[in-house]
């Protein structure tokens, strides 16, 4: 078993950050993590960030997960990347190898030889940076092969550099609808439409841009209805919604696509806080069930931190800076402090203002203060 | 918040020309000057820094709107491919005398050659005319974002704003 | 479809070539790629079907969250495809069900 001063869950922005904020100050580090690959949603983020210059502003989100992960090898950090973490008490991770598939089946591969298949990890701080899940809307046939979130086709295209379908109909225009739907096209793929049930385009107008340029039709107040297909997705239905969001009759339309990309909205992954005792608070600016939390990022247990998504739906940019709160506050909750710790703290609250400001988030900003309300009452005291 | 962006997803004419990163129709006239089409509050700045000759502010709160300080600009194009949002545009309607020069930043592969001919778009990204590529710029500076520009006949310059894509 | 050029990642670089077998077909992979994605550049979609209904299951959220991708891989099933690396002589099977095999 090991044991350690800091476990981070999550080697997306927000865990990568703590995790090198906490050994900066000297904290013996782990980051679990059950993708191959660190950076989490960065690493998908082909495009160039928005923001100002501290913000990364005008660098694609997988060259900065790049240099993270350079960052937290350097400081000594200790990645686990292909671990999942299938339980969690306060101070204690219990861990399970995520191919596991590879040392029970017949014909292990030869460099797994004596590889254990779990692991127990003794941390007298964690810092939950689980991220966020994709939701999904029901349809008819939208169990069907061919129906995935937008952020598994982003994944395939720019990670795995595959395909998953050659002609697709995004669901959704908020941001991620918009980007996938320009990254699909860099990647080849055709995108037939964007179907957007609400009577604005949710995501930013310059997003749309891009891709209303490229000649993808965003269709509002408009959403899918079903996919057809066997056993796998040939054809998605449209249809036109009323006032009371209600499908107007005889005015579906038929789109030859084989793909059906759901980009309808991501809710905080509070599986592990949840397992963990920590209270949640329903939120829906915030995405629907999140941690609360105090200003210092930690939850209603005592020495469980959260960062980034799972703290509430925001931005890599926001995901960053929680990060390094986190892993300021975890490190020095154990004593293990840096003499420029408050300067930095009040910079990371600037910027995050700064972040949250301008009519797309302002109500975001009011969620977070309201959980933050709520975090000071709830939340252990220092 | 602009209304014609948020629902056909480009801005409308109205919104350019009330937005204060379009120049006016006097600038336009005089030569190669950016076209700012980024009508939203958003937190975004970087065209600010990128400009060598300060034509462009921002300020804070950062969400402000872009604001071109049109007697600055010098039209060398520079901040096109800075903006994260690839919202910035060159125009220049003193290229000849039939034509004007429309550079875009284009993400795409193929990318075409100069002296190619090509189906310019509209934001909408309908066919609006030929053009004929003039220059490719795609500067490791730039990041992997190239400009291109197109020269059209000079009544389209306010409206092209891309390429068709082959293949698609 | 192998996105093998591409205007921000570049060309797709040298790798090295694995071959697994999916319900008995041969195809072909890159070492350390997860299964899911060997399987949708072969154009294949299907991978497992629902206990009750026997529907057909794909890929949803690709990051291992959501258990849909899941197959019997090495006779030992629930392999979340999307995140389990590929080695050399892989063997894969459309799953029925929660799948039988060996439970350790």
């Amino acid at each position: 078993m090991r044991a350690i001063d800091l476990a981070v869950v999550g080697a997306g922005p927000a865990g990568l950050v703590a995790a090198i904020e906490g050994a900066k100050r000297g904290c013996s580090t782990v980051v679990v993590d059950r993708n191959p690959k660190p950076g989490g949603q960065l690493i998908k983020q082909i495009h160039k960030f928005f923001g100002s210059r501290e913000h990364q502003a005008g660098t694609r989100g997988v060259d900065i997960a790049q240099r993270l992960f350079r960052e937290a090898q350097a400081l000594g950090v200790t990645l686990m990347l292909g671990w999942d973490v299938y339980d969690i008490r306060p101070g204690r991770l219990e861990v399970v190898r995520t191919s596991f598939v590879e040392l029970t089946s017949d014909r292990p591969a030869a460099s797994l030889h004596g590889a254990t298949k779990t692991e127990s990890i003794s941390s007298a701080k964690i810092v939950l940076a689980t991220g966020a899940e994709e939701n999904a809307i029901h349809f008819d046939g939208w169990t069907l092969p061919g129906v995935m979130g937008a952020g598994a086709a982003q994944t395939m295209i720019n990670v795995w550099r595959v395909l998953p379908g050659n002609r697709v109909l995004m669901v959704g225009s908020g941001n991620v609808g918009l980007i996938v739907t320009y990254q699909l096209l860099q990647a080849g793929a055709d995108v037939a439409a964007i179907v957007e049930a609400a009577s604005k385009i949710g995501g930013y107008g310059v997003h749309a841009a891009k891709v209303r340029r490229a000649g993808v039709p965003i269709l509002t107040t408009h959403t899918v209805v079903e996919a057809r297909g066997d056993s796998r997705v040939t054809g998605a239905v449209v249809a036109q919604l009323d006032a009371s969001w209600n499908p107007v009759p005889g005015s579906e339309k038929t789109f030859d696509v084989d793909t059906i990309c759901v980009a309808t909205g991501l809710r905080p992954n509070t599986r592990l806080a949840s397992l963990a005792g920590c209270q949640l608070t329903n939120s829906s600016v915030l995405g629907g069930w999140v941690p609360i939390h105090n200003n210092q990022l930690e939850t209603t247990v005592p020495g469980i931190y959260v960062a980034g998504d799972v703290s509430g739906i925001e931005e890599a940019s926001t995901a960053l800076e929680e990060g390094r709160l986190a892993g300021i506050s975890a490190a020095s909750s154990l004593g293990k402090s840096s003499a420029c710790d408050e300067e930095e703290i009040r910079t990371i609250d600037e910027r995050l203002r700064s972040l949250r400001g301008g009519p797309f988030c302002q109500p975001i900003q009011d969620a977070k203060q309201e959980l933050v309300r709520i975090g000071e009452s709830a939340c252990p005291k220092e | 918040m602009s209304e014609g962006i948020a629902v056909n997803g480009y801005v409308s004419q109205q919104e350019l020309e009330q937005s204060p990163g379009y120049p006016s129709q006097e600038r336009l006239q005089q030569g190669p000057v950016v076209v700012i089409e980024c009508p939203q509050e958003i937190p975004c700045n970087p065209c600010e820094e990128a400009c060598p000759y300060q034509a462009i502010t921002v300020g804070e709160p950062i969400t402000n709107c872009p604001q071109l300080h049109e007697e600055k600009c010098i039209g060398c194009g520079v901040c096109i491919a800075q903006c994260p949002g690839l919202a910035i545009f060159l125009v220049d309607l003193t290229y000849s005398e039939r034509l004007a020069a429309v550079a875009f930043p284009y993400e795409y592969l193929p990318l075409p050659e100069v002296g190619q001919k090509v189906t310019t778009v509209n934001r909408a990204g309908e066919p609006v005319c030929e053009g004929e590529v003039i220059k490719v710029m795609n500067a490791k500076a730039n990041d992997r974002t190239p400009v291109i520009t197109v020269s059209v006949p000079r009544k389209y310059a306010t409206t092209v704003r891309s390429i068709s894509c082959p293949g698609r | 479809m192998r996105v093998v050029h591409h205007p921000i990642l570049g060309d797709l670089p040298k790798s090295r070539k694995a071959k697994i077998q999916v319900d008995g077909k041969e195809i072909p992979a890159v070492a350390g790629e997860p299964i899911a994605a060997a399987m949708a550049a072969a154009g294949i979609r299907v991978h497992r079907y629902t206990a009750d209904r026997k529907e057909p299951r794909g890929i949803f959220c690709a990051i291992g969250q959501c258990t849909d991708c899941v197959m019997t891989v090495n006779a030992v099933p629930n392999a979340r495809t999307c995140i389990t690396p590929v080695v050399d002589g892989m063997v894969v099977e459309t799953q029925h069900g929660s799948g039988q095999g060996k439970l350790r």
